[in-house]
């Protein structure tokens, strides 16, 4: 109900004012299929520029807050998330190389990413390591340090790179619903959607144990090394179509996990499909507040999610060292 | 103390229990492990032939100062790691060739009290026993509810069930850790220095709380320790380790014999033989000797 609400309130607003009343008018009337009789400006701005733009913030949002929620159990760490593990850079700079490598091919983006999404998580998870123990000081830092790392490549890349749109690449890295994705894409995307909450899903009583701890939850019955397997690469997955589709949207995968588990506990099997539907609704409040905050300028989503991020972060962090 | 309905299923006539104390449960047959960082390098560390039988209602002590190898002969007996020569086997099936869940129904294992991430609820926690048993999403059944309850009930825990761990006090998270493992409904309890972080008190409660739950619902339990008076107390059988090699094996009164034990725990020490046929631990300060 709340998405829903959220989802007309940000058809509503923006540069063009639209009526409620009449956007749950119009959108009886496309239910009836008589969209023809919608005059057709508004029809344009309404359901062709923001609709879409809403969708896709649904399943970014979805996706990015499902990651996060499932790497905060596997690595036992309640700060992970796909942006500070370096994941979602590791994700955007796996999807600038695969245009640059193979650029006109429909499906490198995501392909790229996702490769560079595992390959990120699994060199921070073993950099992290030491004499088996997972040191999540270590974790943080080796995250945030190749976040930085594969920003500066990007820049690097950016730079060097002549002849293209440099303000929509930086809008794009800072994260942006803006850039519309084809109709394929967001098939693919929703089917890589669905596929990678449905497998997190399936092994959320696991993640429960697992958070008491890896010898615990063996010793529980637990087949670690299958769970294990089976989280990463759909979180990975799941990283890397929302990166590939709509740039590095900070800090929702570390927010939304924490603020549903204060309403509904930390009970996995209720968390991931809550931490789904209030990542979809947060990112589309945070785009629409994006769209219509300095109008007609728009700012990227994710400087609005960094905004209301980082202080959260960090108050985490602070309550964690206690 | 009365047997709650869960474990109804085990009191039998007696004697059924006299014939079933007969039979060996758990039979460790020349198990020996070694630990080594690559597979041609030289082991770090061994773990050589060691043998002992344990029976249903059984306390086993292993017994041996740090480095000694009592994990890893824990990690064999629990079937997460599998012996490079020899058997373990519980009931006659070998440990280690267990798959995950069937592993986890037989024997439960408490460990030294780890970090907790996000706050339980002590009942939920111990739910969590139950795992073995459920489907794929293992939401809890009225029954697995009711052996969760009874499970706390057997430690003395009833009051904390809707208590989160964070806020429980050592002694209390210890108990609340034992009754998951009961929830399990295993066959064989193994605790890895279950003592560790306990004070005196709360040490004797948990291991006359072991001692009398092996006794009504016929667990063997397997106890990882080191401290020698606790052992020596409540144990039906030591195993005395020391660099990675089992010395002895045998009822705590053949075991502590003093020049022994002071060999092993490099500690002067004075045994004597108190009531009951169990013998006494004193430790002595090594007045006017050098340490060397």
């Amino acid at each position: 109900m709340l998405l829903l609400a959220s989802v007309v309130l940000a058809l509503k607003l923006g540069a063009v004012p639209v009526s409620v009343t009449e956007l749950v008018w119009d959108l009886g009337r496309i239910a009836l299929g008589r969209a023809n009789e919608l005059p057709s400006e508004y029809r344009m701005i309404v359901f062709d520029l923001r609709l879409p733009r809403i969708l896709l913030g649904i399943l970014v949002g979805a996706a990015l807050s499902v990651a996060g929620a499932s790497f905060q159990a596997l690595l036992r760490n309640p700060l992970a998330d796909p942006y500070v593990l370096g994941v979602s850079s590791g994700a955007a700079l796996g999807s600038i190389l695969a245009l640059i490598i193979a650029p006109g091919l429909a499906l490198t983006t995501p392909i790229g990413a996702f490769i560079a999404a595992i390959a990120t998580i699994a060199g921070v998870y073993f950099l992290s390591r030491r004499e088996g123990q997972l040191d999540s000081t270590t974790l943080l830092l080796c995250g945030i340090i190749c976040a930085s790392f594969f920003s500066a490549i990007i820049m690097f890349l950016m730079t060097t790179l002549a002849g293209r749109d440099l303000r929509g690449m930086a809008f794009w890295l800072m994260g942006d619903l803006s850039t519309p994705i084809s109709a394929g894409m967001q098939w693919i995307f929703t089917v890589g959607l669905i596929a990678g909450i449905g497998a997190i899903y399936s092994t959320s009583a696991d993640l429960n144990l697992l958070l008491t701890g890896e010898r615990e939850a063996a010793h529980l019955g637990v087949d670690v090394t299958r769970v294990k397997l089976v989280v990463y690469v759909s979180a990975s997955l799941l990283t890397a179509l929302a990166v590939s589709s709509s740039g590095a949207i900070g800090y929702v995968g570390l927010l939304i996990p924490h603020i549903v588990r204060l309403i509904f506990g930390s009970d996995y099997r209720l968390l991931i499909p809550a931490s789904a539907l209030c990542g979809a609704i947060a990112i589309v409040l945070a785009d629409t507040l994006a769209r219509t905050i300095v109008p007609p300028t728009e700012l990227p989503v994710g400087a609005m999610t960094a905004m209301a991020g980082a202080p959260v972060f960090i108050y985490l962090l602070r309550r964690g060292l206690r | 103390m009365n047997t709650p309905d869960t474990f109804a299923q085990f009191s039998n006539g007696s004697d059924e229990r006299s014939k079933r104390e007969q039979t060996v449960r758990l039979n460790v047959e020349q198990a020996s492990y070694a630990y080594s960082t690559s597979s041609q390098s030289v082991p770090t560390f061994t773990l050589g032939m060691t043998s002992f039988q344990a029976r249903e209602r059984e306390i086993v002590a292993i017994l041996g100062p740090n480095a000694s190898g009592k994990s890893t002969l824990l990690r064999l007996i629990a079937g997460t790691i599998a012996p490079l020569s020899g058997r373990v086997e519980l009931d006659g099936e070998e440990t280690s060739r267990l798959d995950i869940r069937s592993r986890a129904q037989r024997i439960a294992m408490v460990h030294q009290e780890s970090p907790v991430v996000y706050p339980a609820l002590a009942g939920d926690f111990v739910l969590q026993g139950r795992y073995p048993y459920g489907r794929a999403l293992r939401f809890a059944n009225r029954e697995d509810i009711e052996i969760a309850r009874n499970a706390l009930s057997q430690v003395g825990g009833e009051h904390l069930a809707k208590r989160t761990i964070v806020e429980l006090s050592g002694g209390e998270k210890q108990r609340v850790i034992l009754a998951r493992a009961l929830a399990q409904q295993p066959r064989l309890i193994l605790l890895d220095e279950p003592t560790l972080h306990l004070d005196i008190g709360a040490q004797v409660e948990l291991l006359e709380r072991l001692r009398q739950l092996a006794q009504e619902n016929r667990y063997t339990v397997v106890v990882v320790t080191h401290e020698l008076g606790l052992a020596a107390e409540f144990a039906d059988q030591v195993v005395l380790l020391q660099h990675g090699r089992c010395l002895r094996v045998g009822s705590p009164a053949a075991v502590y014999q003093k020049e022994l034990l002071e060999q092993v725990f490099d500690a002067p020490l004075d045994v004597e033989l108190g009531p009951a046929g169990r013998p006494r631990v004193n430790l002595r300060a090594r007045r006017g000797e050098d340490i060397s």
